[in-house]
C-alpha cells in the first residue's frame, strides 16, 4: 500500500489511440507516484504531446484505462473532468497564453476559474489572488511584467509565463511539452532550473517532453539548495534526482524504453541511442 | 455519391451538438456575464454604424425603385405602405443579418480559430473552463439579443430613407408617409419581423463558433474557416427565411 508521500499520481494501463487509423499511442503502460518526474524523448510525432494531453483527458483514448489520482478518467464526462484538472498544471508546447489578456490576468486565470466553479469570493479575495500572482511570475523572474500582453514578451519569456501559470494553484503533478524547445542555451538552461526548483520546493510530480537529452540529464542529476538559491549537483544518497527521475523514449506511439538514465546510456537500442548525448 | 453527403451530414451532426450544449449552458453555471456584455459591445454597437448606413441606403432605394413603379400607376401615395412591409417582414431582418454573418461570423470563427490553432482553447480546457460555455454561450446570448434590436433600428432607419424619397420627389407629406406605413402593418408583420432575427442570430452565432472550434492547418485555416463560417452562415439566412416565409403567406 503506497503511503500519502509516495501515492500514485497518473497511470496508464494499456493505451491504445489511433489518428485517421495511425497509431498515436500503441499500447502505453506506466505508472508515477507524487514527487516523482518522467523526461520523456521521442522524434517529432512520436506521440509525446498526445501523451500528455491523453493524461490530462483532452483526448480519449480508443482502448485502455488512464487514471488520475485514483480516479478512473478514461470515460470520464468532461464536466466532470474540470475538478480534477485543476490539480494538474500544464505548460503547452505553444504557451497556450490567452492573447488578448494581460500576463498578471493570464497567470491569474486558473484561480478565477477556480472561484467561479462555485468556491466563493471572500472581501479578500482580489488581493490573494494578486499575491499568488505576483509570487508566481516572481518565481520565474518575471515579476515587473505584469501588464503586459503575450505578444510583448519574448518566446522564452512567454514560455516562464505558462510555467508560472502552470504552478500558481500548486498543482501535485505538471505537465511541460518540450518547455524548452527552439530556445536558446541560456534560456532553456534557465527554464530548466525553475523546473528543479519548483520540484524541489514543491515536491510535485512532473513529466517533462523534451528533445534535449541535457534537459533530463539535469532533472535527475541536480538538486535546488534554498540555502543558496542555486542549483547544484545532487548527491546520490540525497536525491531528489536520480532515483525519482526515470526515462521515456517513444517512438511511434510506442514507449520503446523505460528507465534510469544509467540504463538509457546503456541501451544499445539504435533509435533510444540517437537521444543520448 | 454518398460519400460526398456524409461530410456535410457530420458538420450539421457538429452544429446540432453544439447547438445543444450551448443552449445547454444558458441554464447552467457558471455564467460569464462579462464575456456577454463585451459581446453584446462588439456585436451591437461595433455593427451600429454599418447597419444605420445600409438600412439608411436601402430604405432610399426601395423608395426610389418603388416610387418610380407605382407612379406609373398614379398610386405614389401607397409608398408608405410598401415601404414598410417590405422593410419590416423581408429586408431588414436579411440585411441586417448578412451584414452582421459578414461583420461577426467572420470575427468570430476568427476569434475562435485563432485560439484553436495557438492552443488557446486546450489550455482552457485544462485550466477547468468549459470553452462552450466560455467562448460559445456569451456569443450566443449576445447575438440573440442585439440582432432583433438592430433589426429595429434598420426598419425604422430605412423607413426613414424612404420617407426623405416620398416627401423629396414623390410630393407625399411625412404624415401620410408614416400613416400609411404604420397602418400597413399588422402584428403577424411585426412578429415575422422578430422571429427572424432571433433565428439568423442562432445560425450566425453558432456557425461563426462552429468554424472556430474545427479550425486546424495554422493561419490558413483560420482564413479557411472565417470564409466558411461568412458562406454557410449567408446561405442559412436565405435558407431559413425560404422556410418561413411560406408559414407567414396567407
Amino acid at each position: 500500500m503506497a503511503s500519502a508521500a509516495t501515492s500514485e499520481v497518473l497511470r496508464f494501463d494499456d493505451v491504445n489511440l489511433h489518428f485517421d487509423g495511425t497509431p498515436a499511442l500503441d499500447h502505453v503502460s506506466f505508472a508515477m507516484n507524487s514527487g516523482e518526474t518522467r523526461v520523456v524523448f521521442g522524434a517529432a510525432g512520436a506521440g509525446k504531446t498526445v501523451l500528455l494531453k491523453t493524461a490530462l483527458g483532452l483526448v480519449r483514448p480508443d482502448a485502455g484505462h488512464i487514471t488520475l489520482f485514483g480516479e478512473d478518467i478514461t470515460r470520464l464526462k468532461e464536466s466532470a473532468m474540470y475538478g480534477l484538472r485543476s490539480k494538474v498544471g500544464i505548460l503547452f508546447q505553444e504557451g497556450g497564453l490567452f492573447d488578448s489578456l494581460t500576463i498578471a490576468e493570464n497567470v491569474a486565470y486558473p484561480l478565477v476559474n477556480q472561484q467561479a466553479r462555485g468556491n466563493g469570493r471572500g472581501p479578500e479575495w482580489e488581493e490573494e489572488v494578486d499575491a499568488k500572482v505576483q509570487e508566481s511570475l516572481n518565481f520565474v523572474e518575471l515579476g515587473n511584467t505584469l501588464e503586459k500582453y503575450p505578444s510583448e514578451l519574448s518566446g522564452g519569456m512567454r514560455r516562464r509565463v505558462g510555467i508560472a501559470r502552470a504552478i500558481v494553484t500548486g498543482p501535485p503533478l505538471v505537465l511541460y511539452d518540450s518547455p524548452t524547445a527552439g530556445l536558446d542555451p541560456i534560456t532553456a538552461n534557465l527554464i530548466v532550473h525553475l523546473l528543479i526548483k519548483e520540484r524541489d520546493t514543491q515536491g510535485i510530480a512532473a513529466i517533462l517532453v523534451t528533445h534535449r537529452y541535457q534537459d533530463g540529464h539535469l532533472m535527475a542529476n541536480f538538486r535546488y539548495n534554498p540555502d543558496s538559491g542555486r542549483i547544484e549537483p545532487a548527491r546520490e544518497a540525497e536525491g531528489p534526482g536520480g532515483v525519482r527521475t526515470k526515462f521515456f523514449v517513444m517512438n511511434e506511439g510506442r514507449l520503446v524504453f523505460q528507465g534510469s538514465e544509467a540504463e538509457l546510456r546503456a541501451s544499445q537500442d539504435p533509435y533510444v541511442r540517437k537521444f543520448v548525448k | 455519391m454518398l460519400d460526398y453527403f456524409i461530410p456535410w451530414i457530420e458538420t450539421f451532426q457538429e452544429f446540432l451538438f453544439l447547438a445543444a450544449r450551448a443552449f445547454r449552458n444558458i441554464f447552467r453555471g457558471p455564467h460569464y456575464v462579462d464575456d456577454i456584455l463585451i459581446q453584446m459591445d462588439v456585436i451591437g454597437v461595433g455593427s451600429l454604424p454599418i447597419v444605420v448606413l445600409i438600412g439608411f441606403f436601402s430604405g432610399i432605394i426601395m423608395g426610389l425603385q418603388m416610387g418610380r413603379a407605382l407612379t406609373t400607376y398614379g398610386a405614389q401615395g401607397q409608398i408608405g405602405q410598401i415601404v414598410s412591409i417590405s422593410l419590416v417582414r423581408e429586408f431588414g431582418p436579411v440585411l441586417t443579418a448578412l451584414l452582421v454573418a459578414g461583420r461577426n461570423a467572420s470575427g468570430i470563427a476568427s476569434e475562435i480559430g485563432s485560439m484553436k490553432v495557438t492552443e488557446q482553447i486546450d489550455a482552457m480546457r485544462a485550466l477547468g473552463t468549459d470553452p462552450i460555455q466560455k467562448l460559445v454561450t456569451p456569443r450566443l446570448i449576445a447575438t440573440m439579443f442585439v440582432l432583433p434590436l438592430l433589426t429595429i433600428i434598420a426598419d425604422f432607419i430605412g423607413m426613414f430613407g424612404g420617407a426623405l424619397i416620398a416627401f423629396g420627389l414623390l410630393n407625399i407629406t411625412w404624415s401620410e408617409f408614416w400613416n400609411n406605413g404604420w397602418r400597413a402593418l399588422i402584428y403577424q408583420d411585426l412578429f415575422q419581423g422578430l422571429i427572424k432575427p432571433f433565428l439568423f442570430a442562432i445560425i450566425i452565432s453558432l456557425v461563426g463558433c462552429l468554424y472556430g472550434m474545427r479550425t486546424s492547418g495554422g493561419t490558413q485555416g483560420v482564413g479557411r474557416a472565417t470564409t466558411q463560417a461568412v458562406v454557410v452562415s449567408s446561405i442559412w439566412i436565405f435558407v431559413i427565411t425560404a422556410f418561413i416565409d411560406p408559414l407567414f403567406f396567407t
